[in-house]
């Protein structure tokens, strides 16, 4: 039996946006993404979380062959994206993007949006064209009739359903979900969670889940990976991430989720409000300006990625055992409680 | 000190161009020092039920209400002079989006202190100095740097506390703030909700606190109003409505939301079916009957307000206590 390739491999990735400042100002330097490597076996839902600006959606970008990365490379499907005909990509990975207004066309009926895909395929008989896209249709919840009305007929919940169709009518293996439940409404935004998840069984498909709700990244995915700056602080299967963080970053984020349970206040989460500028990172270790254990080594040095507990890394001296003894994360979690 | 509430509205209705009615009767009170949140979904009538209250509604809008006032004062008889008065002086607001409401073209420093000239009069070197106080009061660091400075210079959660600090200018004794964080990452946010609950205690602020999120809703406030479809469908102190919930709405909103180690990741989150209706002026009944599993031939008449405590009512025909709560926890 041979082992099938991960649905997504990610090799060292870097890119570089190049910024004018103004008419007379040298373009600054602005990198998005920093040496991202990661690999999504077949059937997984990683969840990539972090704030605005910490390069999510640029590596959703890379993986989907919108950009080209200034370095490393993207596999899908043990494949490298980079010379892949258009075509055979689209029918391996597709997008779903937060925003069910702006990415579908407003001139176009939901029937049509739903069958581009195929059409663009061109050589997808139109009988075929017509049945799968009245199938697709049907599998997110939409009426026949709803096909034929435009986006703006439709709400906000049913227009993400037609965004869903349109990625899944070419059955591809894979797709990015990059915020897409970010503009709902709680009720609506349950009832498309619950869509993507009952999908991804039937389909066997692999997803990745950018959200910066860090409850929703709970619910769906299989793994986490922690963005901050352009780099992956943290990764690890789901369940060990959200009980045991091992980076202060981790922490941070998980404190500041705000669970409906009157009574316990809004929590102190210890970092500057001033976000991190992706034209300036921090030398050393990225996080250091805002993190609240930061110590001598870390401006003077990039962390190494330190294994924990449930298979996963972290980027934090804290976790060098040189350092541990006098102070692990765990403890320093104690003092804080 | 008396003891008429803070803000007391009853009644208001709210329409556009005689079409759409985005609040049809909705209640609440805001008692002094008190966080009072209005949370539901897009559409609800939150926003302009907040809007209405500060006589913002843009041109071709009718608002009615049987009551608004203020520290006991009516507002619906006073003229737009008087109305500006107050706004900005003894009631202050806050904005979702702090970029659009800060004016791009003049400094943090004028922007602050234009609030206090106006209403007060105050010179101008007064006016920076109580800029530069608030600015250190609402956590900015190097105030006198920030005053000189442009909106664009500043991240997001600056400008959200400059938003504040602004607000303040005139010590409102009544904050009206409108999903003040949902701009704002995640770990900004819970800054920004610690800034204004520690200047709350501080200054006796009534917040009125508009928002969608439960989270907010349960960490922050005092007391809650559910709007749907512009009725306020329950009202009751936080734990209560959170221990309690009584209208199949505010249930199924509760079961809704991921809850990080209470939903198992395997079973699909609570939902509610359909989409939140345009309601047509005239409607009645409940607007909700439509997605409500419990809907009954009753819901289109007019519904009762029935009282689970006397802190807490709900609007709709299920007795207090129906059974499925434990749906909701």
């Amino acid at each position: 039996m041979t082992v099938s390739p991960p649905a997504i491999e990610v090799r060292g990735l870097r890119r570089v946006f190049r910024v004018r400042q103004g008419l007379f100002a040298p373009p600054r330097q602005v990198v998005a993404v920093d040496g991202v490597s990661f690999s999504v076996p077949a059937g997984s839902v990683l969840g990539v979380v972090g704030e605005s600006g910490c390069g999510k959606s640029t590596l959703a970008r890379l993986i989907l062959g919108l950009l080209e990365p200034s370095e490393g490379e993207v596999l899908v499907d043990g494949k490298r994206l980079a010379g892949m005909e258009r075509r055979a990509r689209a029918r391996l990975i597709q997008p779903v993007f937060q925003d069910p207004f702006s990415s579908l066309n407003p001139r176009r009926r939901v029937r049509d949006i739903v069958a581009m895909p195929l059409v663009a395929q061109g050589d997808v008989p139109s009988a075929e064209i017509r049945r799968r896209t009245a199938e697709m249709l049907e599998r997110v919840g939409l009426s026949q009739e709803q096909g034929e009305r435009f986006p703006a007929q439709l709400s906000g919940g049913q227009r993400q359903r037609v965004a869903i169709a349109r990625a899944l009518v070419l059955r591809p293996r894979i797709v990015i979900c990059d915020e897409p439940t970010s503009a709902l409404d709680v009720s609506v935004q349950a009832q498309i969670l619950n869509l993507l998840a009952e999908l991804r069984r039937e389909l066997g498909l692999t997803y990745l889940f950018i959200s910066h709700n860090l409850a929703v990244v709970e619910h769906v995915a299989t793994e986490v990976a922690v963005m901050y700056l352009g780099r992956i602080v943290e990764r690890n299967d789901s369940e060990a991430l959200f009980r045991a963080p091992a980076h202060p970053y981790t922490r941070a984020l998980l404190a500041s989720v705000l669970t409906p349970e009157p009574g316990l206040g809004v929590p102190d989460v210890g970092l500057g409000d001033d976000l991190p500028d992706p034209a300036n990172i921090p030398v050393g270790c990225r996080f250091h300006p805002r993190c609240p254990q930061a110590f001598g080594r870390c401006p003077a040095e990039q962390p190494a990625a330190w294994a924990v507990r449930g298979g996963g890394f972290a980027e934090c001296h804290l976790l060098d055992p040189a350092v541990a003894p006098q102070a692990a994360p765990g403890e320093a979690l104690r003092q804080e409680a | 000190m008396s003891a008429s509430p803070l803000l007391e509205l009853r009644g208001l209705r709210v329409t556009f161009g005689g079409r759409t009615a985005a609040v049809r009767g909705a209640s609440l009170r805001v008692e002094r020092g008190e966080t009072h949140c209005l949370v539901g979904e897009s559409g609800c009538g939150k926003s302009v039920t907040a809007l209405s209250v500060m006589n913002l509604l843009p041109a071709g809008t009718r608002r009615e209400a049987e009551r608004l006032a203020f520290a006991g004062q009516d507002l619906l008889g006073l003229t737009d002079s008087q109305m500006s008065r107050l706004r900005g002086d003894r009631m202050g607001m806050i904005f979702q989006e702090p970029m659009t409401s800060l004016n791009p073209a003049y400094t943090i420093g004028s922007q602050m202190t234009e609030v206090l000239r106006r209403h007060r009069g105050t010179p101008r070197a007064q006016a920076v100095d109580r800029a530069a106080e608030l600015l250190g009061r609402v956590g900015i660091t190097a105030p006198g740097m920030r005053l000189g400075q442009y909106p664009h210079q500043l991240s997001g959660g600056l400008r959200q506390r400059v938003m504040i600090a602004m607000a303040l200018m005139c010590q409102p004794e009544l904050l009206i703030a409108d999903e003040p964080t949902t701009a704002l990452d995640v770990t900004v946010q819970a800054q920004i909700l610690r800034l204004l609950m520690g200047l709350q205690k501080d200054l006796g602020l009534g917040i009125l606190l508009i928002t969608h999120d439960l989270g907010i809703v349960a960490r922050v406030a005092d007391r809650v109003s559910v709007m749907y479809a512009g009725e306020v469908v329950e009202s009751a102190p936080t734990a209560q409505l959170f221990a309690a919930p009584q209208h199949p709405y505010t249930r199924g909103l509760l079961r809704c939301v991921p809850v990080p180690g209470k939903v198992r990741r395997e079973e699909p989150l609570g939902s509610i079916p359909g989409i939140v209706p345009r309601i047509p002026p005239g409607f009645r009944g409940c607007a909700f009957r439509d997605r409500c599993p419990h809907a009954a031939p009753a819901c289109t008449d007019d519904l009762p307000r029935q009282a689970m405590t006397p802190m807490h009512d709900y609007l709709c025909t299920l007795a207090p206590g129906w059974p499925g709560q434990e749906e909701a926890a």
